[in-house]
């Protein structure tokens, strides 16, 4: 049976049709879920893709940390399954604390869309899981705020615990020890400023963001996929 | 809010205007006042006369341009909608189909640089989805004044921005466009947005308001007392030479929000999805007036507004500023009783607010009503905001200065000139757009094959709601956008057709078939007599080019009074063609050299088929002591049956990949052309048999420099041959240096750093 990932949509959201679309090319079922959803019933795995979450207005991420979906969102992260934050949905993640740090305007102040050369740091994360680490891929990014920031304790152990997933090779953006990429303790949640389904077409000029999402789908059918996805198996996972 | 607001208690409403110089301030002549009576058959009011004089401007009504316009061939197989309605829509066949529009707003950007940009991008997006079109792509054709001005550094980053923070945010790609300078527009930048969006074609739907008792349901933004009167006292007006008087200006300027336009695109096109509505028209210049009167007279209808139900942002209103408000991000849908509640609630998940504000009616007079039973403030014949507006057959005459340059039997050659000072020329040609292009999403949708910096943008045919079909899956469309003003300042009539020729060339050397095109006609104030006459030869050197080449003009924009303290811009027409690909597939030949290959141009040789005369490198020599430029004689011909047979051979080199790289030859000439494609392709070149300067930056239509694999060239200049296309082969690619025999000989690295550098150098250094 095919994996099956929910691509969450939030007022001002525009890439969830790209990710739906890259998703399904490497063998994925998607489904949109809409902001306001209290639950995600049948899911392996949840996308919060880029764009513009409620116009990002006051700070990206700031308000659809609060929209209803998010709920969910950690209850399913809680239960082990993967759940990875692309572009303003890294800055979501963040918002929400299922992520440390937080990503600030780029060096330069200036909005930045380029293919940027990747480097894959660890194979721990449920988006590299596979994956050589010191292999290089060509991802676009497409961010104003794109620039991560850490105190230096977090740092120290987000280094130390292997937690950083992806580092630029040519940092475009300023952010702190190149990185494009963080996961959590556990490794299957995950955020990302690149786009991988920006480069999921050779036509696009990379596929590489296939190596990804091929990935995160081997994770997502992997020995901790959840059989029934109901309540009291979240909360025993969760505990 | 706390109920409705007593409209009618405010004085100026239902008064008759009392001072006979009130059309004046807000734009009317005392002719079209008195025509207005005429049509009344009374005395208009305040609102009666403020709706006129917004339909009736310059900007809506194109009263100066009409008479011109009809002479563009606006028919073709394959043009679903053409010209006169929000956008003009192609068959793509499959199934699907494309909507075009380019749109100026050039005169709120020279206010307020990053408003005006921002709120040009939302116009022509929602002038794409009104038809049922997802917007898929934007394109910026953007000209400034010299970057060595504070004020114009200030003008080219704030549209920059402008464009980048409402494209991006609005989730609409910018795909490509122009970033051009010359000293014309330093008053006066230029601002043309292109949109363009696909749709199933069974989705299209036209602005029309059918049905008595239909309701006008408003939705999006509320009404604030933002951009009244923009179409008439900012767009239809000149600037003058005080800077201040412009920057108060700046109310007229409305406020663009990306995050309401997006939620308002996502639920109009569930709407259309859906069937819920029977027509629907996007508020742009002259705001409710000219919505509301557009679709009752489209459908021969007449409305009712009750302008006490219009959502406000602010207490206090005139039922005048409700009316002309262009307040952005509002759509104005046309909805039977019965499928009131499901709109509204496709509507509220969107979190887009929807009020019933008016409702279509028999008789085919708009009215304007206080209180669906109250006051009557207005009652004007619905079609007579369009169809009566006043069409001007404006005087017209041919330059004075034009005739010598135009003239000259005798053009003055260059004199000879040093390699180190040609190398310097060519240096100061060369600057990378990309400070511009990397600050727009370019990549949403997954359909850029070829972004910006490429001749033209090549598209995937697909969009959300509107996926490739089996047919369409393998085909793609292409887009361009050209203007030149130094060659239209030389000879409108010639230059504009050698714009069509750009633009066409441009999408066929990414592999494209060209369908149609659009334009935008950035002109100077229409009271002269000389930008008349400009205006009017453009239109038939476009008209000319289009019908030799097969292309229908399916919508257009023309933006007028482009005027600083009396001095009018040079003529700008742009042109936008769009282009079909058959078989989209990777590796697209870029502009670029390929080390190892032959390099060979296509099209016409010798002195006659070029020109110094309105030439980048004549535009960045010094005046002669005279003071005066040197006269360099007319523009190169056109020859348009060697130009038809040209697209259709390039177009089928690239297709069929038999090339590597292809360039068109514009303005720089080959020089530019050459440099470009090293710079691009990272390679030098040996390019031998160019004729002096004038041969390397003579510009002239129909010639392309193509890279061509060694074991390709038999091939392709026997295609060239069989085509009847002038070919030869002029040299190759490879080394690190850019040598052309006895002209040039110059390292790429320098080249490649001054492509980098110049932009960026520009903007580092604080100058006044």
């Amino acid at each position: 049976m095919a994996v099956r990932v929910g691509v969450v949509v939030f007022p001002g959201t525009n890439c969830e049709h790209d990710v739906a679309e890259a998703l399904e090319r490497v063998g994925a079922e998607t489904e949109l879920v809409w902001h306001t959803a209290t639950s995600l019933p049948g899911l392996d795995a949840v996308v919060l893709p880029g764009g513009f979450a409620h116009g990002d207005y006051l700070r990206p991420g700031a308000i659809a940390r609060f929209s209803p979906v998010m709920t969910a969102v950690i209850e399913l992260a809680r239960a082990g399954a993967p759940v990875v934050g692309i572009c303003n949905g890294f800055q979501i993640l963040t918002e929400a604390h299922l992520l440390p740090g937080a990503l600030q305007k780029n060096r330069g102040l200036s909005f930045l869309c380029q293919v940027a050369e990747l480097e894959v740091v660890t194979d721990r994360s449920a988006l590299t899981a596979g994956l050589a680490p010191g292999l290089r891929i060509r991802v676009p990014v497409n961010h104003f705020e794109g620039n991560y920031t850490a105190s230096p304790e977090v740092l120290r152990s987000l280094e130390e615990e292997g937690r950083v997933v992806l580092r630029y090779v040519g940092n475009p953006n300023g952010s702190v020890h190149d990185i494009a990429g963080v996961c959590s303790e556990t490794g299957n949640v995950v955020g990302l400023m690149p786009h991988p389904e920006r480069a999921s077409r050779e036509l696009l000029g990379s596929t590489d963001g296939l190596l990804l999402l091929r990935s995160l789908l081997a994770t997502a059918a992997g020995p901790q996929r959840r059989a029934g996805q109901t309540g009291p198996a979240l909360a025993g996972a969760g505990a | 809010m706390s109920g409705p607001v007593p409209l009618w208690a405010m004085g100026t409403g239902a008064a008759h205007s009392s001072d006979v110089s009130l059309h004046r301030e807000l734009g009317l002549t005392d002719e079209e006042a008195a025509r207005v009576e005429q049509i009344l058959g009374h005395r208009p009011n305040h609102l009666e006369l403020a709706m006129y004089a917004v339909m009736w401007s310059e900007h809506c009504s194109y009263k100066s341009s009409r008479v011109h316009l009809r002479r563009l061939p606006g028919e073709g197989p394959g043009v679903l909608v053409g010209p006169g309605e929000n956008a003009g829509v192609i068959d793509a066949g499959d199934g699907l189909a494309i909507a075009l529009r380019i749109e100026s707003h050039n005169h709120p950007s020279a206010v307020e640089p990053y408003q005006g940009a921002a709120t040009g991008a939302g116009g022509i997006i929602r002038d794409i989805f009104t038809m049922g079109a997802r917007p898929v792509a934007l394109m910026d054709s953007l000209r400034f004044g010299p970057l060595g001005e504070a004020r114009n550094r200030w003008l080219t980053s704030g549209v920059v921005s402008g464009i980048s923070g409402y494209g991006n945010a609005v989730g609409v790609p910018t795909v490509g466009g122009e970033l051009e300078f010359a000293p014309c527009y330093s008053g006066n930048p230029l601002v043309n947005v292109l949109c363009c969006g696909l749709l199933p074609k069974e989705r299209l739907v036209l602005a029309r308001a059918a049905g008595e008792g239909n309701l006008a349901v408003l939705l999006g933004s509320a009404t604030g007392r933002d951009g009244i009167g923009g179409a008439s006292v900012l767009a239809s007006a000149a600037f003058g030479a005080d800077a201040e008087a412009e920057a108060a200006k700046r109310p007229n300027v409305q406020v663009g929000d990306p995050f309401e336009e997006k939620r308002l695109i996502e639920a109009t096109l569930e709407l259309l999805d859906r069937r819920l509505v029977a027509g629907i028209q996007d508020l742009g210049a002259a705001g409710l007036t000219s919505a509301a009167s557009e679709t009752a007279s489209r459908g021969g209808m007449g409305m009712d507004i009750d302008v006490s139900a219009v959502p406000l942002r602010e207490p206090g209103m005139e039922p005048f500023e409700i009316m002309t408000s262009e307040s952005q991000e509002r759509m104005l849908a046309i909805v039977a009783p019965e499928a009131l509640d499901q709109v509204v609630g496709v509507c509220k998940r969107w979190e887009v607010r929807a009020s019933v504000v008016g409702r279509v009616t028999a008789g085919g007079h708009l009215r304007v009503l206080a209180g669906w039973d109250g006051e009557v403030l207005a009652d004007v014949p619905a079609a007579s905001l369009h169809e009566d507006a006043p069409l001007y057959e404006r005087p017209m005459s041919k330059p004075v200065k034009l005739v010598s340059a135009n003239g000259a039997s005798r053009p003055a050659a260059p004199p000879p000139a040093s390699p180190e000072r040609i190398a310097k020329d060519l240096l100061a040609m060369v600057y990378d757009p990309s400070w511009a292009y990397r600050q727009y999403d370019h990549q949403l949708f997954l359909n850029t094959a070829l972004g910006p910096g490429a001749d033209a943008a090549v598209l995937r045919l697909s969009a959300p709601g509107a996926r490739p079909t089996p047919g369409s899956a393998e085909r793609g469309m292409a887009l361009s956008t050209d203007g030149n003003p130094r060659w239209c300042a030389i000879d409108p009539r010639a230059g504009t057709a050698l714009l069509v020729a750009e633009s066409t060339l441009n999408v066929a050397c990414t592999g494209a078939r060209p369908v149609a095109i659009v334009n935008c006609l950035n002109f100077g104030n229409p009271e002269h007599p000389e930008v008349m006459w400009q205006l009017s030869e453009s239109v038939d050197g476009m008209a000319e080019a289009c019908r030799a080449l097969g292309l229908p003009v399916v919508g257009g924009n023309v933006s007028l009074y482009n005027e600083t303290a009396g001095a009018d811009i040079d003529p700008t027409p742009v042109v936008a063609t769009l282009g079909l690909v058959d078989h989209l597939r990777p590796g697209i030949p870029g502009p670029s050299l390929t080390a190892g290959d032959e390099i060979v141009l296509l099209g016409p040789g010798g002195p006659a088929s070029r020109s110094l005369a309105g030439s980048r490198w004549e535009a960045q020599q010094p005046l002669g002591e005279s003071g005066q430029a040197a006269d360099r004689g007319g523009l190169a011909p056109l020859d348009l049956a060697l130009h038809r047979r040209l697209l259709d051979l390039v177009a089928a080199l690239v297709d069929e990949r038999l090339v590597q790289g292809a360039h068109d030859v514009s303005d720089g000439g080959i020089g530019l052309a050459l440099a470009e494609m090293a710079v691009k392709g990272g390679t030098g070149c040996r390019v031998r048999g160019i004729e002096g300067t004038e041969g390397l930056f003579g510009e002239g239509p129909s010639k392309v420099v193509l890279s061509v694999a060694p074991d390709r060239v038999a091939e392709v200049t026997e295609r060239a041959e069989a085509a009847a296309v002038p070919a030869r082969r002029i040299g190759t690619a490879g080394g690190e240096r850019l040598t052309i025999d006895g002209l040039v000989d110059l390292s790429v690295a320098d080249l490649a750093s001054a492509w980098t550098g110049n932009l960026p150098a520009v903007f580092a250094t604080p100058q006044t």
